[in-house]
Formats: C-alpha cells, sequence, structure tokens
C-alpha cells in the first residue's frame, strides 16, 4: 500500500483550517522546546563563543576532526570489502548443497548474529593484546575491522541468501538446462544477480558499519568519536565536541542512505530479483544493530 | 578450571544479564510506543507531521547509540538537569532506556511502515468506502494489519535492541559488556572462557526471540 | 565472464586493503617493525597515556605531560635524542601484554608499582608518589573522603577507586561512572557531581587545563599510596641506569621544573612527606 494518499480524503476547506491550526499548534511546540534547550544551555554557559570557536580554526580540524574521520572512514572502507567477502562465502555456503557445509555455515551466522559487536570488539582487543602478535598501535584498529567484519559478514550472508532464495525459479532451471552444475549456476547466474538486487540493502548495511565503528573508542581506537573526546577535553567543550561528530555521522549517513533509495530505483530493471521486496531487505534495511 | 568457577562467585554474572533483560523489556515498551506514534505521523494527512516523522527517523537512525547515550548522561542529566528518579542509580537506568528508546523507535517506524506497504491498497479504499475517516481507518483497518506484517522487522529491532543495551555501560549503567571487560583485565589469563560465557548468554537470549518472532509472522500472517 | 567478475571483485578488494595498509603505515615511520630485537639501537619506545592531560596528552601531533618530560629526560640518559623517542599509546588494560611482549622498552604511564604486576613485569623508579584524592569544585566545602555521604561521585568505568570510597569511607555515597575522566569533569562543571576521584595528580592534571582554569580544587587529603614507577620487560638491564637518570633529574631540579610546568595554575601540592621519592633498588 505505497500510494498513502487513500488514506484520506483531499481535505476541504474545514479540515484545511483545522490542519492549519494544527501546524501552528506544533510548530510552536517545537520553537518552545527548542527555546527552552537554548534558554537552559545557555545559562549553563555552554553557548559561549569559546566552547565553539575552536570549530572554525584550522588546527582543531587538521590535527583532531579530519584524522578522526579518516580513521572512522579507514575501519569502515576495510570493513566494507571484507565482511562483503566473508558474507559472499558464508552466504553461498548457507546455500550449499553439502550439508554440512550448511550446517556449519548456518551455525556460524546465527552465533555471530546474536553476539554483541561490542562484546567482540572488546574481546579481540584484549586477546589480540595478549597474544602479543601485532605492533600495539595496530590492535585497535584490527580488533575494530574483525568484529565488524564478523557481524555484517554474517548479515550480508543473510541477504544473499534470502537474494538468491528470491530470484525466479526459471533462472537455475535455465542454468541447468545448458548443462551446468548446481555450483556453476549458484555462482555465475544466481548470486551476480542477487547481488544486484540487494545492493540497496547492501549499501543501507554500510551505513550500519559506519556507525558500529564509532564503539571503537570504547578500545582507544582513534576514530572521530574518540579524536572529537580528545578535543572536548583539551577546550573544555565535550558536548560541543560530541554533537559537531554526531553532526558528521548524520550528513555521512543520510547520504548513504539516500544513495540506497535511489539504487533500488534505479536497479529494479536490472536484475530478476526484487530490489524493493520486504522480504528481502527487512534482514537488514533497518538493521539498528549499533553494539 | 577451578579460576574460572570462583570468577563467577566474585563477580555477578547473572545480575549483569538481568540489567541488560530490564533495559530490553522496558526500551521495547517505550519504543514501540513511540514508533508508532511516529509512523502514524508518517502516514497521516498532516504534512508538517509527516515532516516530523521524517526528520525525526533521519536524525536519530543515522547517529551511533553511542553519541544518544552520551548525550543522555552529558547533556540531559550534566546541563538540562532532567532528573528521571529522585533515586541516583534509578536515574542513569531510566536515562538508558530513554536514549535506546528514541534511537529505535526511528527503527520501529520503519518497521511498521514496511508493515503498511503489505496491507492492500483495497483495504484502505474500502475502510473509506465505509466512511471511515484517518484515524478510524488507521486504527481499525490498516494499523492491525500492518502490526502483523511487521512482526518479522520488529523481531530483528527486538534482537538489536537486546545486544544494543550494552551500549548503556556508557551511560553509568552496571551491565554485562562493562562486567566483561573487568573480568577480562582482572584475569587477562582466562580471556577465552569469559567471552564466550557473556557470548552465549547473548545466544540464549536472542535466538529464542528470533525463533518465536519468525513462528509468530508465519503463524499471524495476514492471509492473502 | 566468470572470472572476469570476480577478478574485478577481487581486485577491487585487494586494492581497498593497500590503500588502508599505506595508510596505516604512514605514522609509525621509522618505528620498531615488531620484535624487540633492536632495544637500545636506533630507536626507543615508549608507552605512555595519550589522553591523560597533565600527564600524558596528545597535542596532536606531539605530546606534554609530566610523564612524558620524565621519560625524554631519562630517554637522553640513556642516549637517545628526542627524535629516536617514539611514543606510543598504553591504555591501562594493555600495559602488562605491551611489556610481556616486548612491544615498548619502557612504560610511563601513571603505573603504579605493586606486588601483583612485580609477578610479570620489573619496575624501575619510583618517579613520583601520588595517592587517591578528590577533585572537587573551587568553592566546595568537601575536605575529605568521609564528607561525600549522600553527595555524587564520578569516576570511570572499571575503576576501583570509587568503589573503595564507598566501602571504606562512604557508605551512602552516589557513584557514577564514565567513559572517562574528561566527562566526569564536564559533569562536575555544571554543577550536578561533587567530586571526582582518582590519583591526585591525574586530577590535578585535569584541572590545569586551560578550559578548567580556577574552577576546580584538588582536596590535598591523599588516602592512598600510588608508587609510579617506569614498567619494564621482565629480566630488563635499564632498570639501573633509568633508577640513576631519576635520581640525577631530582637533583638537578629538571623534576620539580617539569612538575611545575604541567600542572601551573592549580591549587595543588604533592605528598612533601614521599616526594620526590628515592627509586628502590633494581632486582
Amino acid at each position: 500500500m505505497s500510494a498513502q494518499q487513500v488514506l484520506f480524503d483531499a481535505p476541504g476547506p474545514k479540515a484545511k483550517r483545522n490542519i492549519f491550526i494544527g501546524n501552528i499548534v506544533g510548530a510552536l511546540l517545537i520553537v518552545g522546546l527548542l527555546a527552552w534547550l537554548i534558554i537552559t544551555l545557555a545559562e549553563r554557559g555552554q553557548l559561549e563563543p569559546a566552547k565553539w570557536t575552536p570549530f572554525l580554526e584550522g588546527r582543531t580540524w587538521e590535527f583532531f576532526l579530519l584524522p578522526g574521520l579518516l580513521d572512522t572512514l579507514r575501519a569502515a572502507g576495510v570493513a566494507i570489502v571484507t565482511s562483503v567477502v566473508l558474507g559472499l562465502l558464508l552466504g553461498i555456503g548457507r546455500l550449499s548443497h553439502f550439508l554440512p557445509l550448511r550446517w556449519l555455515a548456518g551455525v556460524i551466522v546465527e552465533f555471530l548474529r546474536a553476539v554483541p559487536v561490542l562484546l567482540m570488539m572488546i574481546f579481540l582487543w584484549l586477546a589480540i593484546g595478549a597474544a602479543g602478535i601485532m605492533r600495539p598501535q595496530d590492535i585497535p584498529f584490527i580488533a575494530v575491522v574483525t568484529a565488524l567484519t564478523l557481524y555484517n559478514g554474517s548479515v550480508i550472508a543473510e541477504l544473499v541468501r534470502s537474494g538468491v532464495e528470491g530470484l525466479p525459479k526459471g533462472q537455475r532451471e535455465a542454468g541447468m538446462a545448458i548443462g551446468m552444475t548446481r555450483g556453476q549456476s549458484l555462482r555465475s547466474i544466481e548470486v551476480p544477480q542477487a547481488l544486484t538486487a540487494m545492493l540497496p540493502a547492501l549499501v543501507s548495511q554500510f551505513v550500519v558499519i559506519l556507525k558500529d565503528s564509532a564503539l571503537g573508542y570504547i578500545i582507544t581506537y582513534t576514530e572521530l568519536l574518540q579524536t572529537a573526546r580528545r578535543l572536548g577535553v583539551g577546550e573544555g567543550n565535550l558536548l560541543q565536541a560530541l554533537l559537531i561528530a554526531a553532526v558528521i555521522f548524520i550528513i555521512i549517513n543520510f547520504a548513504l542512505s539516500s544513495l540506497a533509495n535511489r539504487l533500488s530505483k534505479l536497479l529494479s530493471f536490472r536484475t530478476t530479483g526484487k530490489t524493493k521486496n520486504d522480504n528481502v531487505s527487512n534482514v537488514v534495511v533497518a538493521d539498528p544493530t549499533n553494539a | 578450571m577451578d579460576g574460572f568457577l570462583s570468577l563467577f562467585e566474585q563477580y555477578d554474572v547473572a545480575g549483569a544479564f538481568w540489567i541488560n533483560i530490564q533495559l530490553t523489556f522496558w526500551a521495547a515498551i517505550w519504543s514501540l510506543l513511540l514508533g508508532t506514534l511516529l509512523a502514524l505521523f508518517r502516514i497521516s494527512p498532516i504534512a508538517s507531521l509527516q515532516w516530523f516523522g521524517a526528520s525525526y527517523v533521519n536524525i536519530f537512525r543515522n547517529t551511533p547509540l553511542t553519541i544518544i547515550i552520551a548525550f543522555g548522561v552529558l547533556a540531559l542529566f550534566g546541563q538540562l538537569f532532567v532528573s528521571l528518579s529522585e533515586d541516583f542509580d534509578l536515574n542513569f537506568f531510566r536515562l538508558a532506556v530513554l536514549g535506546l528508546s528514541l534511537y529505535h523507535a526511528a527503527f520501529v517506524c520503519e518497521a511498521i511502515r514496511s508493515g503498511v506497504n503489505t496491507v492492500p491498497l483495497g483495504q484502505a479504499e474500502a475502510a473509506r468506502a465505509i466512511g471511515l475517516s484517518f484515524l478510524p481507518a488507521a486504527r481499525l483497518v490498516i494499523l492491525p494489519q500492518a502490526f502483523r506484517g511487521a512482526i518479522a522487522p520488529l523481531g530483528n529491532v527486538l534482537i538489536a535492541l537486546t545486544k544494543n543495551s550494552t551500549v548503556a555501560a556508557a551511560g553509568s549503567v552496571a551491565e554485562s559488556a562493562g562486567l566483561m571487560k573487568t573480568m577480562i583485565e582482572f584475569r587477562s589469563d582466562m580471556v577465552i572462557p569469559i567471552f564466550f560465557t557473556f557470548a552465549m548468554g547473548f545466544v540464549i537470549i536472542v535466538i529464542p526471540i528470533g525463533l518465536l518472532t519468525t513462528w509468530a509472522s508465519k503463524k499471524l500472517a495476514v492471509a492473502r | 565472464m566468470r572470472t572476469t567478475r570476480y577478478g574485478a571483485l577481487a581486485m577491487a578488494a585487494a586494492a581497498a586493503l593497500t590503500l588502508s595498509a599505506c595508510g596505516g603505515g604512514g605514522e609509525t615511520e621509522g618505528g620498531g617493525e615488531g620484535g624487540g630485537a633492536e632495544a637500545g639501537g636506533e630507536t626507543i619506545r615508549v608507552g605512555i597515556k595519550f589522553d591523560q592531560p597533565g600527564l600524558g596528552f596528545d597535542e596532536g601531533g606531539s605530546y606534554s605531560g609530566f610523564d612524558v618530560d620524565v621519560a625524554k629526560y631519562v630517554a637522553g640518559e640513556l642516549g637517545y635524542t628526542e627524535e629516536q623517542i617514539e611514543f606510543v599509546e598504553s591504555p591501562s588494560a594493555n600495559r602488562e601484554n605491551m611489556l610481556a611482549n616486548e612491544q615498548v622498552d619502557m612504560i610511563f604511564a601513571t603505573y603504579s608499582i605493586t606486588d601483583t604486576r612485580k609477578e610479570t613485569v620489573d619496575f624501575a623508579g619510583p618517579y613520583f608518589i601520588a595517592g587517591q584524592d578528590l577533585l572537587v569544585a573551587a568553592d566546595s566545602d568537601i575536605s575529605g573522603p568521609d564528607d561525600l555521604n549522600g553527595r555524587n561521585l564520578c569516576s570511570v568505568t572499571g575503576s576501583t577507586s570509587a568503589q573503595r570510597v564507598k566501602d571504606e569511607f562512604a557508605e551512602d555515597v552516589n557513584l557514577i561512572e564514565q567513559p572517562g575522566y574528561a566527562e566526569c569533569v564536564s559533569l562536575m562543571g555544571s554543577g550536578q557531581i561533587d567530586a571526582v576521584t582518582t590519583d591526585d595528580i591525574i586530577l590535578a592534571g585535569l584541572a590545569a587545563q586551560e578550559s578548567n582554569q580556577g574552577q576546580f580544587k584538588v582536596v590535598g587529603n591523599p588516602f592512598s599510596e600510588e608508587r609510579y614507577g617506569v614498567g619494564l620487560t621482565k629480566g630488563s638491564e635499564l632498570c639501573s641506569d633509568i633508577n640513576a637518570a631519576i635520581e640525577k633529574m631530582i637533583e638537578e631540579g629538571a623534576w620539580e621544573e617539569a612538575l611545575a610546568n604541567n600542572l601551573e595554575g592549580v591549587d595543588y601540592e604533592p605528598n612533601a612527606e614521599l616526594n620526590p621519592p628515592t627509586p628502590d633498588d633494581c632486582a
């Protein structure tokens, strides 16, 4: 039911007036809330120029926010690549005809989806540190990327599986008809189409990866949230620094989400799978995992 | 092995998990209420409400939860002096519930909207044909079907919420992720058994939720 | 067709990984690659805190603080120039591991000498004796942990110092745990909490921040003894040289100067009975 307008009539003069009044009341409520916020924050001295001017200085961006953002993007970027690879492997494993392999992939996926990313991150950080196999300054990065890969790889595996299962049966039958084996048809006909179909959902999952990389600050990875905190410690404007970090996250994630929406419209004619089918995309389109 | 068991006498692991379950329970209720309201806003005839619903979802869905929880303590408690309880510890618990609810409401809203999308157009047309206006049509015809269509995605939100409750550690709530860190730092030689204990705890909580919602979504699906 | 598609995917993956690997390598150029074979060679790797203002703090490209200054002096006495020092972040949870795995040569990171730790690492020093204390608002009437009943006390997640106050001094204190001391100080700035607790010199470092000047004071009634030592790998031969360097630093007055420089503008005197300390004998 996408045409929501059927839910109500085009408003008449009376309804229009009511809506107008409703709009004004709503606007007043929001303005009132904002006014309370601003007045209280001003009382506490949180709006003083000294708390905000650091964000106009080049040094703030050069040494804190930009390196932090770069580290966030670096961790997210690598994790996106590795989790797609892991997701393909696990997803194909779950579709395998060989029972033990299918079973093993299933257990791994269910386990990884159930464990909070934060728990995995803390564990990897402390465990790799204890094992002493890596330069200490690399450990937080590796722990962040590995934890993100394990969780998101398992989600992408589910995407691959539901994407392939959402294809019309005729695709595989056609593959068999020209003499392909089951595996050949899976690799060269079904998965590529499923990938196209799930691309929008995949891009949405990148938003999850980007947000989750912020958990890295708990294990001392110098991502955006961490550098914003350090900036806030030095300048005494922790709240403001966190707010700026939040705004940066929202802008990037909003851009990614919009890209996902546009892709789903663009790609719908490129595949026999369904780019907008809710059964496919529900696995992740709204994946709120952020721990 | 003895050392491992004595760790559990020393630290209250079950108690920490109980805190996660309580956080999840209250945040689930509040985010369901708020999320339904937002979904109503987004399908309502009033443009400003649609705008509000969409802005809310876009802002909260795209902000890392850690920042939301941190704002709960640093801004709401620290600067705006919001107090949700006379009791000091309970106040932080409720602030964490508030942060979790605000974040997950955005996803509940989207899940319900996807549920609304499963309701055929004819249902809305029929509701209007018998003279129902927006709210009665939504309440009596659309939402009951939408909820049943939204059980699977709502289940996903609940699973994520369970796991996300670990972030409350950043908001001065003593829950399992914080306890795991403390335990590993105390006994770094037992890092693997400690991790798997906590991980299995979550598997035990999360997998039944998944099975239950999958079963319910099939059982309650509207036959079409 | 199949090969090209998967080939392209693999190449894209490889390219992304390579790019990020380059990005990661830059910051540690010229550093020791893994193993500790070259300790005493070209560079010396020193573990410090990066987030502790006044002690070990990452200023964006350079490092400041008392721990950093002592480390630089000691490294200088050991024959390293400032360019040869490679500072590495060593968070509390990783210190023993980093030493045991020879990932750093020495650690100056508010590292208290304790018997438990001595089982796995060696210590030189102490170079400073801190004590658990309270940071309060400049006009506060709190004069010690006994005054905290019914008040709000902040410390960092996983630290035992706040629990000690509750157990030993003030049963009815309200505890709040935050990810870092910066959060605690921010909350105290608006009066929502009454005190922050940890080692006195760490508190003084927080209060000495430019943006906090004049707002807070260290109570000056320490109720524990934390002997900050230089963490070394078990069996390290650096101990006696480091001790000699610390003694020389104290004698020359550089020690006092470093303390004053880093804690300028704060109402804080280190425990005079115990400071400056005499280093213990090396085992």
